[in-house]
């Protein structure tokens, strides 16, 4: 019988049937952080357990790093207390850390990938929401909660229920100046951000077959953001390539079996699913969120909605956001002012992220008055960054050349929004008070959008700027 | 030790709080993160939505001081796997919330904590918050025996994955004790991956 890759992973990986119902799944990687695990470790402490499987166990530090000065101990008291829970934890219980002094320290979601730890056909879980970003490379990943991360840890196993399967199928081309995140805002927007709960969603089609990995991962990382808790891509060529060489990868002839093992993963041709979209990639621009959850976004040439067109909930919905955002109704998102551009985050805060922000950045300066930064996903990022020359692309532009780390993704570190600034950012979540003001607004966009928006001090079609640098506008410093 | 986990019935006051897409980050902003215990989270639920109501957010409404339940609308819980979300509410006192619907990791972290998830017609959850704030001590029973929600004068069928509402009634909703039950089938699951046994060729 044919099956879908997520069918195919959760047979391997099912223990037994629980008798509440749900499956006992074996997880094969679990990835943590410090700001969800500390409770979790001391629950196993409290009832006397170990880490089942402390060699598929691995965690870093990202959210509450500092991404500047990071010398120790951290100037916040707090954030120096939970770094020293996990660095204790994993020792104590024999799990390898990636702190800053491995060099391989960064977003959970950028530093798995990047390690090779993330592989085809496996079951992964993490305390995050975005756990779904790695499955980019054929994995099931699911994010879960600290009774659950105390389950894995002490049980190697989860208690879950399998997803249905919905196939988002994205053919066509993309337009030039639009991007792996214009592509997920647009399945939000389209299929809203309770879309799926209760679904994995498998992205396929032509789009998809040519982004790189690095894009396919910005698009899963989002399958939360649209209500789906698990989003996943067939490994291909691509996959195998990006994972070949990378520390914790097969090795020589164990990989070749192993691409024949991934490969015998993928969903087969004519499995069946749950469900099937089918969205044209040509008719995608880019994208730009103008309220207080993902699914509030439009294309950048397009106008905000108006309550006075809607009824009931949608109404309430836009009203309250239109208010909180201080946007008005009907207006048209492009020339929106900003104060604060942000680049970074598990979405979008790898190279080749900033490899598209910086060529926007060398048509510039940064607009006066508006605070940007850079802040890259991990430190190998940052290296690989800094070899290329980057960092100098964007101070010379008038950017922040930060470390790595979440950063004002969350603001759980030092880079918080102050009162009700409004940020133009490459990151996920656009909520209410996200970016460490109660009262902060965020504009979600693709990196080089963000870039572009900083220049300009306003928000911008990026389209517009693939002209000589003479014409773009912005406030030279 | 399960026979005192059964969770069939929730009975008490009603916290109504109006709006859809309530995300993990209303419920408990993320400065509320930076610890590494659950204590104290409860006084800081809804802390940034009841700042900006000026103090008119139910949470901070005398008359519905000891609610047991809270009644909320539309995909209520969405975004961040914080389990800082419910715990900040179970510790506010909140055992069951009735909703419209709710976020995928919210519900199952309530789950895992006990708290009972209902779901009701869109049009019920928003009748039972008019009749809460019209009537404050009125009382809500949420009968998970019968997956019921129960006010003196009406009987509403709310809908609960049967999994679910297994788990509450015989009480094994905290999955870990049937988790660590069967370490050896989970060692054999474990040797015969091939991405940890071997991708094979030997
Ligand atoms: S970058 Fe943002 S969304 Fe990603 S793990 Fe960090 S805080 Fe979460």
């Amino acid at each position: 019988m044919s099956k879908t890759l997520l069918e195919k992973v959760w047979d391997l990986h099912t223990v037994r049937e629980l008798p509440s119902g749900q499956t006992q799944l074996f997880i094969g990687l679990h990835l943590v952080h410090e700001v969800t695990s500390p409770q979790a470790f001391m629950m196993l402490k409290e009832r006397d357990l170990s880490v089942r499987y402390p060699g598929r166990t691995f965690a870093t530090v990202d959210h509450i790093i500092p991404t500047q000065d990071r010398g120790r101990p951290f100037a916040d008291s707090m954030a120096e207390q939970m770094f020293v829970h996990i660095e204790r934890n994993a020792g104590e219980f024999g799990v390898e850390f990636f702190d800053e002094s491995t060099g391989r320290q960064g977003i959970v979601h950028v530093i798995g990938p990047e390690l090779g730890l993330t592989q085809p056909g496996m079951t992964i879980a993490c305390g995050d929401s975005h756990t779904s970003t790695h499955g980019a490379f054929g994995s099931v990943a699911v994010g879960i909660g600290t009774s659950q991360i105390r389950d894995v840890l002490a049980s190697g196993c989860l208690a879950i229920a399998r997803p249905k399967s919905r196939r988002i199928e994205v053919d066509g081309s993309l337009s030039a100046g639009v991007y792996a995140k214009d592509v997920i805002l647009h399945i939000i927007g389209a299929l809203g951000v309770q879309g799926g709960v209760g679904y994995a969603y498998e992205y396929g089609g032509r789009v998809f077959d040519s982004f790189s990995m690095e894009e396919r991962m910005t698009v899963c990382n989002m399958s939360i953001e649209g209500g789906a808790r698990v989003g996943y891509v067939n490994p291909d060529q691509k996959t195998y390539d990006y994972i070949r060489g990378r520390e914790y990868a097969p090795e020589d002839g164990e990989f070749d079996r192993a691409v024949d093992w991934w490969s015998s993963m993928k969903s087969d041709a004519d499995a069946d699913y749950d469900s099937v979209v089918k969205i044209d990639g040509s008719s995608i621009g880019p994208m730009v969120t103008w309220g207080i959850n993902p699914g509030q976004v439009v294309g950048v040439g397009e106008k905000l909605p108006d309550p006075a067109d809607l009824d009931g909930a949608d109404r309430a919905s836009v009203e309250e956001a239109l208010a909180f955002m201080k946007l008005e109704a009907g207006a048209a998102i492009a020339e929106t002012p900003i104060e604060v551009a942000f680049i970074g985050s598990c979405t979008n805060g790898r190279i080749s992220d900033l490899r598209e922000a910086a060529k926007v950045a060398a048509t510039g300066k940064v607009a006066k008055g508006i605070r940007a930064l850079v802040v890259p996903g991990s430190q190998r990022v940052r290296e690989q960054a800094e070899a290329e020359g980057l960092h100098e692309t964007f101070r010379a532009s008038g950017f922040e050349w930060r470390e790595a780390g979440c950063s004002m993704c969350l603001a759980m570190n030092p880079d918080k929004l102050v009162g009700d600034q409004i940020c133009a950012s490459s990151s996920n979540r656009n909520f209410k008070g996200r970016q460490g003001s109660p009262t902060g607004r965020t504009l979600l966009m693709s990196p080089a959008m963000v870039a572009a928006a900083a220049l300009a001090g306003v928000v911008v079609d990026v389209r517009s700027l693939n002209q000589p640098a003479a014409q773009v506008p912005g406030d030279l410093i | 030790m399960t026979s005192d986990m059964r969770i069939t019935s929730v009975t008490g006051t009603v916290v109504p709080v109006r709006g859809n897409d309530i995300d993990t980050d209303r419920i408990i902003p993320a400065r509320y993160l930076r610890a590494v215990t659950f204590d104290g989270l409860g006084p800081h639920s809804f802390e940034d939505d009841r700042k900006a109501a000026g103090g008119s957010h139910p949470f901070d409404d005398p008359r519905y001081t000891g609610a047991k339940l809270l009644v909320v609308n539309r995909n209520f819980g969405s975004g961040s796997s914080r389990e800082h979300a419910p715990q900040a509410l179970l510790r506010w006192g909140i055992e069951a919330i009735v909703g419209e619907s709710f976020a995928e990791i919210f519900f199952g972290n309530c789950y895992t904590l006990g708290i009972v998830c209902a779901v009701v017609p869109e049009k019920e959850a928003s009748s039972i918050q008019s009749a809460v704030e019209a009537d404050p001590g009125m009382e809500l029973a949420v009968d998970v025996d019968d997956s019921t929600v129960r006010t003196e004068t009406r009987e509403l069928p709310f809908i609960i994955p049967e999994a679910v509402r297994e788990g509450f009634i015989t009480g094994k909703w905290d999955a870990i004790a049937e988790l660590v039950a069967n370490p050896a089938e989970v060692r054999s699951i474990h040797d015969s991956l091939p991405y940890i046994g071997g991708f094979g060729g030997d």
